[in-house]
């Protein structure tokens, strides 16, 4: 067990190196000039170099690595070429908006899934069943904005019910912040719901052919009781990883959901500083999104040995 | 057997989407009490700070200007120089030097006072600590001198018949001598409105100010919002959660907006949408080239499907509300047939040409058409869709890489920046120089007279094609009064707004 987690500590730290290489090296080579860009059309060549030196711009390359990478271990990010201010706060108020929004649609994906899910898979032969199993296919092949598009049609433009765009913080005002969190968190996790609903159905119909269940019901037990007694802790196994899987996915579609519902999470600070060369937050982002999701991952497999004890023993 | 369980997953459903439609209660009761006295309003450029001296693009000085930053001089709806912080001005018989009388009583929003040492302090700040380019507008000046508080004298290298107007643009801005340490998050300014909250690329909150120096706005609190994408702000007014979209990038959506709640406002800005050709080097570089591109290109058409039909035919790099403004549409006719000829003689049939455009609404949907219509003719574009600002700047505007490229110049009297001799274009302004020179330093009628040659020579010179005038189509709740129809500067001035 300690070797198996030393294993996924070191995998962990090799994996955020070479993200931070990888990283540098895109921002080094994408087109685009940030003190162009904040000077615009009116600049002179003599304007544009003295504000590259300013932004350190001019210094070889491994010398700026290494002082992002030193400022990043120290809890500094950088300072931006835009705003001219500190991004750490930038970097951690938009984490946490985004966080809010990608638990909060996991958690609902989660809430809808695993009952559908298990329902399906027990009423396989019925059209119940079929009708889940048809849905969440439909689910699947529709795209996140798509859903956000469709609900604020629905929900915001026709019926009134809520905001179409916005963002309130929980201290702010509670009610106007879950009400404005309910069509994007709707949108994130209608497709993951669906996603997730496919795999726990089929990880409960494995497990319902298991030699295990079948004694369970020759020992007397229904199939649902059989189920819930012995199968669901087996059948997690493969959903957790999904979840996880999931979770990255989210960190992703976020992007899209926060420009359409003009939310300030982490997704519309990126697009924002792609859009301004503002380099050094777009590396401290995408460092911090790489960062999460392999968090993620740990957790993820920190989890395994937990529920199965297969895996633990072998390991 | 079965249907029991049924029942119980069903009302577990039931349950669960009631929770979930539950929480809706309420939902569309904000902004219906407040409404009288504040107003939110969508726009797309976004401020990534609040500092114009060292940030350039439109974004920061169309919220600042005129509302929270103020000039000695501002310019009207009809491109009429009108007096501001400056009550009025008299300039000296060789018209080199103005004096400014300032209004009296003006308080900065941080509470001091406004005095000529103020305006001597910005304006010297302009010529040495600027980083935007734009500060070269201030150049002409020699000297500033501040007989006493409230008389500024400026002392010009030569006469400039741009000088003044050019004070309209933000380089007239007015800052208070103790003011300018926090530019990036702190505007102080001596205009109706203070910013109360600033969240950098998403919105900033203005409050009306009760020592303001001038008539009150009507309305005290206004918010302006950033929305990236046209769609979700046509939606937000829908749902009443704003109350004017300025400047619609999508025009198509504006057909959702006609009836008796919303008005559809569609005035002119000073942003010509140039189909830009390189003189310079390349397949451009022959003049009957570029005559066979004037001839080819059915305006009316590419502003009918491109931008909804929303926008002025122009034809020339001037719009109606500048001085010098004379209707040049005329000057070359679609002519499809006079096109294939003169591509003939030129000897580029057939030929494919870089045709780089900038990732931006506008650009992409002239760009199809602009092809097409070119393709007829026998000329092939080679289209490359490049992210704006930073890639277009880069490759564009500033390694020259391109035959052919369109984008909104949206700059206040821009013709002379843009058609000389080191801009991307790369027309040759050898034939203009010594008019222009000539056109400042003279009388209003000379300036007139001048800048009107100018134009028409540039549009002679088939130097680009001038394909229309970008609309300022706004869309707003219809009991909403005083929104400028026709955008002059660069500020949205939101002092005489109104609720009906």
């Amino acid at each position: 067990m300690i070797t198996y987690l030393a294993n996924r500590a070191v995998q962990f730290v090799l994996a955020l190196i070479v993200a931070s290489v990888v990283v540098f090296a895109l921002m080094s080579i994408l087109p685009g000039n940030a003190a162009q860009v904040a000077l615009g059309t009116n600049a002179t060549p003599e304007a544009v170099a003295a504000l590259e030196a300013q932004y350190g711009l001019d210094q070889p390359p491994l010398v700026r690595y290494f002082d992002w990478v030193g400022g990043m271990l120290t809890g500094d990010f950088g300072t931006s070429y835009v705003t001219g201010s500190s991004i750490t706060p930038v970097i951690v108020g938009s984490v946490q908006v985004t966080g809010i929004l990608v638990v909060a649609a996991i958690i609902l994906a989660i809430v809808i899934a695993v009952p559908l899910g298990t329902f399906a898979a027990l009423e396989q032969r019925n059209w119940i069943g079929v009708t889940i199993s048809a849905l969440s296919q439909i689910g699947i092949a529709v795209p996140n904005f798509l859903a956000a598009i469709i609900l604020v049609i629905v929900f915001s433009l026709t019926l009134g019910w809520f905001p179409s765009q916005g963002w309130m913080a929980p201290v702010e005002g509670l009610g106007g912040f879950l009400l404005r969190l309910v069509l994007p968190v709707v949108s994130l996790a209608l497709v993951q719901a669906a996603i997730l609903t496919r795999y726990v159905r089929s990880a409960v119909l494995d497990v319902m052919r298991e030699d295990y269940i079948r004694t369970a019901r020759a020992k007397g037990l229904t199939q649902t009781k059989a189920l819930f007694v012995h199968g669901l802790r087996n059948a997690a196994i493969p959903v957790i990883t999904v979840a996880g899987v999931q979770l990255a996915t989210l960190l992703v579609g976020a992007v899209i959901i926060e420009q359409i519902f003009v939310i300030p999470g982490i997704g519309s600070e990126l697009v924002r500083a792609v859009a301004n060369r503002d380099l050094v937050t777009v590396q401290g982002i995408v460092m911090v999104l790489v960062l999460l999701v392999l968090i993620i991952n740990l957790i993820v497999d920190v989890l395994y040995p937990l529920v199965d004890p297969r895996i633990r023993n072998a390991s | 057997m079965k249907t029991p369980r049924i029942r119980t997953w069903m009302a577990a459903l039931a349950a669960s989407s009631l929770i979930l439609t539950g929480c809706s209660a309420g939902a569309s009761d904000s902004g219906e009490q407040a409404k009288k006295d504040s107003m939110t309003i969508a726009f797309t450029a976004e401020p990534v700070n609040l500092d114009f001296t060292s940030t350039s693009g439109i974004a920061i000085p169309e919220a600042l200007m005129e509302n929270v930053y103020e000039s000695l001089v501002r310019v009207d709806g009809e491109g009429e120089i009108q007096p501001a912080l400056a009550e009025d001005w008299d300039v000296s018989d060789d018209r080199k030097t103005y004096t400014f009388h300032l209004q009296k009583d003006v308080k900065f929003s941080n509470g001091a006072d406004l005095t000529s040492e103020d305006v001597k302090f910005s304006y010297e700040r302009v010529q040495n600590d600027w980083k935007n380019a734009l500060k070269s507008k201030m150049d002409v000046v020699e000297s500033i001198e501040t007989p006493d508080d409230l008389t500024v004298e400026i002392a010009l290298k030569k006469p400039s018949n741009t000088w003044l107007f050019n004070l309209t643009s933000l380089v007239g801005a007015v800052f208070d001598t103790e003011g300018t340490d926090n530019l990036a998050k702190e505007a102080i300014g001596t205009g109706p409105f203070s910013i109360e909250k600033f969240t950098a690329g998403q919105s900033i909150d203005f409050a009306a100010r009760d020592d303001y120096w001038g008539e009150a706005p009507a309305v005290d609190n206004v918010q302006f919002k950033y929305f990236k994408d046209a769609v979700s702000a046509s939606n937000a007014l829908k749902s009443g959660e704003i109350d004017i979209v300025s400047n619609l990038q999508a025009p198509e959506l504006a057909g959702e907006f006609q009836s008796n709640d919303y008005q559809i406002i569609s005035g002119t800005t000073n942003g010509e949408v140039v189909l830009s050709m390189n003189n310079a080097k390349g397949i451009f570089k022959d003049k009957k080239a570029r005559e066979a591109v004037m001839h080819a290109i059915d305006r009316k058409a590419v502003l009918d499907t491109a931008w909804a039909g929303y926008g002025e035919l122009i034809g020339s790099m001037v719009p109606p509300t500048d001085p010098y403004y004379e209707d040049l549409t005329k000057v070359w006719d679609y002519d499809p047939q006079k096109a294939k000829d003169l591509i003939a003689e030129a000897g580029i049939e057939g030929e494919t040409f870089a045709f780089t455009v900038p990732n931006l609404p506008y650009a992409k949907a002239i760009s199809e058409i602009v092809s097409a219509q070119l393709e007829e003719v026998g000329l092939k574009a080679d289209i490359e869709t490049q992210e704006f600002p930073a890639v277009w700047l880069d490759k564009t505007f500033t390694e020259h890489k391109f035959d052919m490229s369109v984008i909104n110049h949206a700059e206040p009297r821009d013709i002379l920046t843009v058609f000389s001799n080191d801009y991307y274009i790369g027309y040759d302004d050898s034939k203009i120089k010594k008019i222009a020179e000539k056109a400042d330093t003279g009388t209003e009628e000379e300036y007139v007279s001048g800048m009107k040659k100018i134009a028409k020579t540039i549009t002679e010179d088939a130097a680009s094609d001038f394909l229309f005038l970008f609309p300022n189509l706004v869309i707003a709740k219809s009991d909403i009064a005083g929104i400028p129809a026709n955008r002059v500067n660069d500020a949205f001035r939101i002092a005489d707004l109104s609720w009906n």
